[in-house]
């Protein structure tokens, strides 16, 4: 039987702000971020509940995007890379994936980033063990995680001295 | 990009108002509790329910409790992640807390739940694929096909049991509440599977698993669990091979009842038989070991229904039966 989809409206909270738009009942959370609200950053990889690109935080817990109904997020906070930092004022974990050059292609980097985010609320001095474990939904293709690895610790103040700390390598924005 | 056929999405408060919606929508509604699973099979065509009814918004589905003589009660709502790290599962059952946090990878156990693991539909490498690759090849037994690619002559669906908390609960010798449309039933796990890749949980339509009970100790008994998973990559995967124990031991540290349950193997969870046999009676010790390796790897036949040599499956089940026994706790 061949089903037509009907929209509804949905109110959702996302990096602090109250959203509202129309979008079929059928629609993920990652769908609606990306093509009802212009929010590119969460990405569509595997779309399947594999790779982890698509990680966003519902009420502060990372969650795939893409295999969420967009109804569950209604009446909870979400949260995507967009909401961790601006340009101006990068989320520490940010600087230091551009210090340690923890993203190659970058396509992994805004799930890692979310999934990062929320260890480090839960767990501000994080072994490597934990960041290991707590990006293990999170696949990345390019950079052999070492690296990815390295700057979470060093946003955690765990690892200091990282590439470009301190040194006025940084700035102006282009870390090479 | 996989898009998911149209559907429209209830969420429920409560129970009854769920099992109402249930039998409303009939065979055009599923129930939908963290999704990880269905999703994913709805974007491959596997499922097209026209009605979900979502249970994420029903608080008598969720906690744990301790009941009478020791019993533990754990709603079947409670997420994998929250019971992974359950201060009461890890003392008294350290298996179970270590199954769910087995399961897949952190995005997906703080979405997936108890309920949704024990009613986890059956995989198969040629059954868990879009509907595109599903199509070239012609179908399959378990879904719009008529062949089995497995076995090639078979009649019998054998895609296999992959959910990681159903053998320690068999192990436990728990059982379920399920409501349905004429009450509550209670059900033991090991009897909720059935032998058939196609459905192999018993539950009717318009059922839902609510709560997991898992009995007390026992008199004079001390329990101890363990639990070893084989799967390709150490961080995400479905198992390939999963073995649960659990041993009850009397006062002089002599083994009262042992239970051993197998999955990834077959399209049910297998109890191993035999091992009371070998080990009541006898001092709990690792000289043991060997003998119920042995006889849990003489009674499993794994086949070519997963990604993986069938034989390196079964030549990996005295390994992994040895790896849960020396880690019981």
């Amino acid at each position: 039987m061949t089903r037509l989809a009907t929209h509804e409206i949905i109110r959702l909270e996302v990096n602090g702000d109250d959203r509202v738009a129309g979008v079929p009942t059928h629609f993920t959370l990652l769908e609606t971020l990306r093509y009802a609200l212009g929010l590119t950053g969460s990405k569509q990889g595997c779309d399947k509940g594999d790779c982890g690109a698509c990680t966003v935080l519902l009420d502060g817990v990372p969650i795939l995007a893409c295999i969420t109904p967009a109804w569950e997020a209604e009446g909870r906070a979400v949260t995507t890379v967009e909401g961790l930092g601006t340009p101006e004022r990068p989320h520490p974990l940010q600087d230091a994936f551009d210090r340690w050059g923890a993203g190659q292609c970058g396509f992994c980097t805004p799930g890692m980033l979310c999934s990062a985010a929320a260890l480090l609320d839960r767990t501000p001095e994080p072994s490597l063990d934990d960041v290991k474990e707590a990006l293990a939904g999170n696949l990345c293709r390019c950079t052999g995680y070492t690296k990815i690895f390295d700057a979470v610790l060093d946003a955690a103040g765990v690892r200091g001295g990282g590439p470009g700390a301190d040194n006025g390598e940084n700035e102006g924005g282009d870390a090479g | 990009m996989l898009r998911l056929p149209p559907y429209r999405y209830h969420r429920p408060r409560g129970v009854q108002e769920a099992l109402e919606l249930l039998a409303l929508h009939g065979d055009e509604a599923m129930p939908i509790a963290g999704g990880t699973d269905l999703i994913p099979n709805m974007k491959h065509r596997l499922f097209t329910p026209g009605e979900l009814v979502a249970l994420g918004g029903i608080e008598a589905m969720r906690g744990v409790e301790r009941g009478e003589g020791g019993e533990l009660r754990i709603g079947a709502g409670e997420t994998l992640a929250a019971l992974g790290r359950s201060a009461l599962l890890m003392g008294e059952l350290p298996a179970l807390a270590a199954a769910a946090r087995g399961v897949a990878g952190p995005q997906l156990r703080n979405r997936g739940t108890l309920g949704g693991n024990l009613c986890l539909d059956t995989r198969c490498t040629y059954y868990n694929q879009t509907a595109f690759w599903r199509e070239a090849l012609g179908y399959c037994l378990k879904k719009d096909g008529d062949v089995c690619h497995v076995t090639k002559v078979g009649a019998k669906c054998v895609a296999a049991h992959s959910a990681d908390t159903p053998p320690v609960l068999i192990a436990l010798g728990a059982g379920v509440e399920v409501a349905g449309p004429d009450g509550v039933r209670e059900v033991g796990v090991e009897e909720l599977f059935v032998a058939d890749g196609v459905r192999n949980v018993r539950l009717e339509r318009g059922e839902l698993v609510v709560r997991v009970r898992v009995p007390g100790t026992g008199e004079g008994l001390r329990r101890l669990t363990g639990y070893a998973k084989l799967r390709q990559r150490g961080s995400i995967d479905f198992p390939l091979l999963t073995v649960a124990v659990a041993v009850w031991l009397d006062e002089e540290e002599r083994v009262a009842a042992i239970r051993g349950v197998v999955t990834g193997l077959g399209s049910r969870p297998r109890v191993l038989s035999g091992w009371e046999a070998i080990a009541v009676g006898e001092p709990w010790s690792d000289q043991l070991f060997p003998a119920l390796a042995e006889r849990a790897h003489a009674q499993c036949r794994p086949l070519e229904n997963m990604t993986t040599d069938p034989d390196w499956r079964r030549a990996m089940v005295p390994v992994y039966v040895r790896r849960a026994l020396e880690g019981v706790g």
